[in-house]
């Protein structure tokens, strides 16, 4: 069984914030929703409210940088970047200032539909020139994004998940590496964030159908070791397969198939995700299903590499972990 | 550093050079010097508290941008002085006025007039649009609404460090247009932060003026409604200017609306209303007409741009 962890932003930020008077906490209205509201109830003097003002929020942030503070921004995802996506690169991404923006409820991880869902964050913060991504996978590593992203000598885009959030992982992140989670000679999966956890719901069947998977999460998208990646394609048979909670475009998928394609690798590559498309609102099991980004998603991507049915069916598959659709550990619906 | 010249004078030595500049490259932002040369005169002359100068007279070419394998990249601001706690800090909001804060920057002494020479020339960092590695910049603004809520964070994070300088922006009245604007000012309101903005209320922008491309009423009662204390002066009247500056503003950011002509001191180019904000001249009879007209407006020989 999965240990479940409570917001574990929560408690990560406060432990790693408090008594450090360079970081300083940002809020765009979305303080609970974010697991701030702790923080900012006992640390007002590192807490500052930003309202519903993103434009403002993000050159304020850099203003701060430029102070020499560190600040962490929360918000949305969505709300972090479409809006006031000039500000960013202005104030925040040019200079390279230290700024960690924290951007909550990654792709499908919300049932607030398109306005809430960040879908093509990855894409647009892989093209801005000194950006760092971080993507959090599960518990540990939302316990050591705030490390993580301050050890960064410029700014960061980090992926956070929030509410009850799975244990995956016994160790932090470190920035740049990926970990290995299975080692297999048929089929490298590559996936990253929540996708993850279902790779790994798929595998023990995958196994017993015959077929050595070997798997990597990726934490650090950007920047990337290419090299480590070849040689984890390099040691597969039939080729790749990505999944991400993301649009293919831009994405762990782009990510793999440039790799590839600038290594001249001649192998098949099949990338799984949101399929040049906006999402609706739903419940992240049903939308994970409906989209094409859960563990039977990538079984059929495997059937698809190997040219064969594997006769899995959703029944084979490792247990689902179901959440309560108005559970304690979330703010609200949203 | 030591006043040498009055801030009269220097107002017009900035429209001098702005003016010669224009001539010799067959068009300016030579409007931008009729409406801002006192304020960004008085700014430099006897509102800053910078220190000396800690880059060289004559700008350095462009060295490349912000990027971890850059690790000598610095920007601008050196012109205006070290970033100590004590010094103010000054940004350029609407980056396109970058002829005209070179120009002062020479005035004051703080960059070599040969700098001018370099304006808008490839390899160089004295950008036709202010950059951040520009002399006098610290800061890209070529995004209008940026600028004010930079220096509000800058200046809450100076005042969370007990720094005694001052954080002041200068700002054009088109960025009020600009959402952000009002995002920042109610910032500044609700943090008690006490940033420092004189505006060239031009009543400008690139298609014309303002009031024919998008009217924003009146600006004063909508910066006091958004939290600010403002103040609304004849931009061309240092005076005036001087006695604004000193108004209590305790917890709220102070905004100077400059009411100015765009074309104070050149006269000529009111032919060309609305179409100010950047003139090029349209035939070589203009070009003429333009710069004996201007000459003896500005005092000066009219220049010999033939050569």
């Amino acid at each position: 069984m999965v240990e479940m962890v409570s917001r574990p932003y929560a408690s990560a930020f406060e432990k790693f914030a408090a008594g450090n008077p360079d970081i300083l906490c940002l809020s765009a209205d979305l303080t609970s929703s974010c697991e701030i509201d702790g923080f900012r109830d006992r640390h007002p003097d590192q807490f500052l409210s930003m309202g519903m003002a993103e434009q403002n929020m993000m050159s304020f942030a850099g203003g701060l940088g430029l102070a020499g503070f560190r600040p962490f921004i929360h918000t949305f995802g969505v709300f972090m970047y479409r809006r006031p996506y000039d500000q960013l690169m202005a104030s925040i991404a040019y200079p390279r200032r230290k700024v960690r923006m924290m951007a909550f409820l990654p792709g499908v991880t919300t049932p607030g539909g398109m306005t809430h869902q960040s879908i093509e964050d990855i894409s647009v913060m892989r093209s801005i020139p000194n950006m760092t991504i971080l993507e959090t996978g599960d518990a540990t590593e939302v316990e050591s994004i705030c490390e993580a992203a301050d050890s960064i000598d410029g700014p960061v885009w980090c992926r956070v998940l929030r509410g009850s959030v799975p244990r995956l992982f016994n160790t932090p992140i470190k920035v740049g590496e990926m970990r290995e989670l299975s080692a297999g000679d048929d089929i490298l999966v590559v996936t990253s964030g929540i996708c993850t956890e279902e790779a790994m719901r798929a595998r023990a069947a995958l196994k017993k159908a015959g077929l050595s998977i070997r798997h990597l999460h990726l934490h650090t998208i950007k920047p990337f070791d290419s090299k480590a990646l070849l040689d984890q394609i390099a040691s597969v048979k039939h080729g790749v397969i990505t999944l991400e909670n993301h649009v293919t475009e831009g994405g762990v998928g782009s990510l793999v198939a440039e790799t590839m394609a600038d290594a001249g690798v001649g192998k098949r590559l099949i990338r799984l995700g949101l399929k040049d498309t906006y999402a609706h609102g739903g419940s992240r099991p049903y939308l994970m299903r409906y989209y094409g980004l859960d563990a039977l998603a990538l079984v059929r991507g495997v059937e698809d590499l190997v040219g064969q049915a594997v006769d899995i069916t959703e029944n084979d598959l490792d247990a689902a972990r179901v959440d309560d659709v108005h559970s304690l550990v979330k703010a609200e619906a949203l | 550093m030591r006043n040498e010249k009055t801030t009269e004078d220097i107002a017009l030595g900035i429209r001098r050079r702005v003016f010669e500049h224009s001539m010799r490259n067959n068009g300016g932002y030579l409007s931008q010097a009729c409406s801002a040369g006192e304020q960004l005169a008085w700014l430099y002359n006897e509102a800053l508290n910078l220190g000396p100068p800690i880059l060289p007279m004559i700008p350095k070419p462009f060295e490349g941008v912000p990027s971890p394998n850059n690790p000598d990249y610095h920007t601008g601001a050196g012109y205006n002085g070290p970033a100590a706690p004590e010094y103010d800090r000054l940004f350029i909001a609407p980056a396109h006025y970058a002829l005209v804060a070179y120009a002062t920057l020479i005035e004051v002494g703080r960059m070599a007039p040969e700098g001018l020479e370099m304006f808008n020339q490839d390899g160089s960092s004295v950008e036709m649009i202010g950059a951040e590695h520009s002399p006098g910049m610290e800061v890209h603004n070529g995004t209008l609404g940026i600028g004010l809520s930079t220096a509000a964070g800058l200046a809450f994070g100076r005042k969370l460090r007990g720094e005694t300088g001052n954080t002041w922006v200068f700002m054009s009245d088109g960025e009020v247009q600009e959402g952000q604007t009002w995002e920042a000012v109610q910032a500044c309101a609700f943090h008690n932060i006490e940033v420092k903005a004189i505006m060239d209320v031009n009543d400008q922008q690139c298609d014309g003026a303002m009031g024919t491309v998008m009217e924003v009423g009146d600006l004063r009662t909508k910066f006091t409604n958004f939290g600010a204390h403002c103040v609304e002066v004849d931009g061309h009247d240092l005076n005036a200017i001087r006695q604004a500056s000193q108004e209590d503003h305790e917890g709220k950011p102070l905004i100077i609306l400059a009411r100015t002509n765009p074309f104070h001191a050149m006269s000529i180019l009111e032919e060309r209303f609305p179409r100010l904000h950047y003139v090029r001249f349209k035939s070589e009879d203009e070009r003429a007409r333009m710069n004996q007209s201007i000459a003896k407006d500005l005092g000066v020989d009219p220049v010999d741009y033939a050569h």
